[in-house]
């Protein structure tokens, strides 16, 4: 199937849920009815491949990753196979140490994400999608709207956004990341997250009680 | 204008705390046991009557929607949240899951029991990573201080929420695709009929909302039906979020009523459009999914469902996407059209194979390496995707590009006869 050898990466031999995996799954499965553990699927993929990224600094769901699963959650593998790949969240290889996930879609564009994709590839010297830079510190994935738009553009590195960006932000950010300095998400212009540039145009004359 | 006074989020930019005690100042769970003793029928007359439409696209009528639920059943019955926040140009959702994550849990407890769900499940895309975590800190805290859980509120009622992460499938917004990831499957549309409300999670009665839709309601309850249609306008009742995007000096996120005029709109709260209104464009005033409209509507139009639909596009999400007169429109649609073709799940052959077939046409319309009678069929191939597939994405993809014939066909055919000028052009091949 693939991601066998011949795709250039080897799928490890056995894949066991750590202690703290195992926790967050029976968490995980414990939130639905009985007898419907299947609808743990798609978040205890996650658990797989944070358990990936915290034993080889890569995020991915490997094969013997969604066996354990199925057979954790009474499920035949198939499904999991098909879930894992139907969804675009699952690396099914692996992947660099940080994931650049660089939004395009037309609210983006139109704030200039054709800029953060340059200044992408410049600072990592990767040249096409999905693909790893050369030193393992970066992949480059091109996503679809992420929801954020009224902050595009959006560089989404892992789980967290980055916002407001531009060309010489997005040098910086890879800078920082490439020194190990994960800086603070959110906004990069400095603005309170969704308001406008320069503050509020609203809830100026409403006031709580201090909520100390 | 919205005033102050009016605002149901607020804390839209999280300036205030998030979390349980700054919501409590704000009014959030404030006696919310006198809501629920009012009763399921008393709950769901106040919400048919403050006319509150659905705010997640297609703005059916939310009390209506509540009552279809059966009054009696022998199967538990669900509250499914639609936080699977994904059309281009959107993300209001995103504000109240991170910073008034307990207007929706409130919101969960009472539209559940109106409904007599005994649980509510809250679909959240797998990008909402942190703001997944800010609602989860939220419903942890509701049920460590008895708002939710066994005794809800004190009410005798038993009512869960359980926050749940998806993983960056906009086919997951669509309500009966949501209930299938939900249940550990692919996301793809079931047919309808069975409607959710008789056959829905699980194979039970279930109703999925935005998370707009709940997050409002405690309040239209606390201030009654008649305080929310004193905003907004006839059949278009109440406020609601708005995010624009593109082309403007401040993009941003606010609440706002229901009908105000897309000018005013933007210029009030976005800093208005880049260089000037009169270097405006055209605006897709809904999300990606509803057709364009030129500068000549966006100048007196208002933002509600009717006035949209009324110059044949639609208010969907609310999310105002801006373009300037330096946007290449047929590339802005052309890359909408590749997000379709990127999203469809495949299971709907017109569908499956239009979106790409519409992306690989827009593509080269895009460069002009078209025939000016590929614009006719470009459009008569969208019309056979549109309401021939189980749901709605067929339909999204065919309307931008409808939008962008019905209002630019010239500029359409203007980019295939330069093509064809530049091909011919003896300059061209004398430097070539």
């Amino acid at each position: 199937m693939a991601g066998s050898s011949s795709a250039g990466f080897e799928q490890p031999a056995s894949f066991t849920f750590d202690a703290e995996s195992e926790a967050e799954v029976a968490k995980l499965i414990a939130r639905y009815p009985a007898g419907k553990q299947a609808s743990a699927v798609i978040p205890s993929l996650y658990v797989i491949q944070k358990q990936m990224k915290r034993q080889t600094d890569s995020a991915w769901v490997p094969v013997k990753g969604m066996d354990a699963l199925a057979e954790r959650l009474g499920m035949a593998p198939i499904r999991v196979y098909e879930v894992a790949t139907f969804y675009f969240m699952f690396n099914m290889a692996p992947i660099g140490k940080y994931h650049l996930q660089l939004c395009t879609t037309t609210p983006c564009w139109l704030r200039g994400s054709d800029d953060i994709v340059a200044a992408c590839r410049e600072a990592t010297g990767i040249k096409g999608w999905k693909e790893t830079s050369a030193d393992g510190m970066f992949t480059m994935t091109e996503v679809e709207c992420v929801g954020a738009c009224v902050n595009a553009p959006i560089l989404q590195v892992d789980d967290d956004f980055y916002e407001d960006m531009d060309r010489e932000k997005t040098l910086a950010l890879i800078a920082a990341l490439r020194e190990g300095n994960i800086p603070p998400k959110g906004s990069m212009s400095g603005r309170q997250n969704s308001a406008p540039e320069g503050g509020p145009t609203t809830m100026l004359t409403l006031h709580f009680a201090p909520e100390a | 204008m919205l005033q102050d006074k009016d605002r149901i989020f607020t804390n839209l930019y999280g300036v205030h705390d998030p979390l349980l005690k700054g919501a409590r100042s704000r009014g959030d769970w404030d006696n919310t046991a006198a809501i629920l003793a009012r009763g399921r029928d008393a709950i769901i007359d106040e919400m048919k009557k403050s006319g509150l439409r659905g705010r997640g696209g297609a703005g059916f009528p939310t009390g209506l929607k509540w009552s279809f639920m059966p009054k009696q059943s022998d199967r538990p019955c669900y509250l499914v949240v639609n936080a699977d926040e994904s059309e281009p140009g959107t993300c209001k959702d995103r504000d109240i899951l991170r910073h008034d994550p307990h207007k929706l849990v409130e919101g969960c407890l009472v539209a559940g029991f109106a409904m007599g769900a005994c649980a509510a499940f809250i679909y959240v895309r797998g990008e909402f990573y942190n703001e997944g975590r800010m609602l989860q800190a939220a419903v942890d805290e509701a049920y460590e201080a008895g708002l939710i859980g066994k005794n809800a509120c004190g009410s005798g009622y038993a009512f869960d929420v359980v926050v749940h992460r998806g993983a960056g499938a906009y086919i997951c917004g669509e309500e009966t695709a949501l209930i299938e990831s939900l249940e550990g499957k692919k996301g793809m549309p079931r047919m309808k009929p069975p409607f959710p409300a008789g056959v829905g999670l699980y194979g039970c009665p279930s109703t999925v909302n935005n998370v707009e839709s709940i997050a409002v309601a405690p309040t239209i309850l606390r201030r009654g039906a008649d305080w929310f249609l004193t905003l907004g306008r006839p059949n278009n009742a109440g406020q609601k979020l708005f995010c624009i995007s593109g082309h403007v000096n401040k993009p941003c996120n606010v609440e706002e009523e229901l009908g105000i005029p897309m000018r005013e709109l933007i210029e009030r709260h976005a800093g208005g459009v880049r260089g000037g209104w009169d270097n405006l464009l055209a605006v897709i005033p809904g999300g990606a999914s509803v057709p364009m409209i030129p500068k000549s509507i966006c100048d007196d139009v208002l933002m509600d469902f009717d006035s949209l639909r009324g110059v044949r596009s639609g208010l969907g999400t609310a999310a105002v996407i801006v373009m300037d007169k330096s946007t290449d429109l047929i590339k802005a649609i052309a890359r909408l059209s590749k997000f379709y073709m990127h999203e469809s799940c495949g299971q709907c052959t017109p569908c499956r194979e239009g979106t790409g077939w519409m992306w690989r046409v827009m593509t080269r319309m895009a460069e002009g390496k078209a025939d000016i009678s590929e614009i006719d069929t470009l459009e008569q191939v969208t019309k056979q995707v549109e309401g021939h597939t189980i749901c709605a994405l067929g339909d999204a993809a065919a309307w931008p590009i409808q939008g962008l014939i019905r209002h630019f066909r010239p500029v359409m055919e203007e980019r295939i006869t330069a093509y064809k000028a530049r091909i011919a052009s003896p300059a061209r091949m004398a430097a070539e």
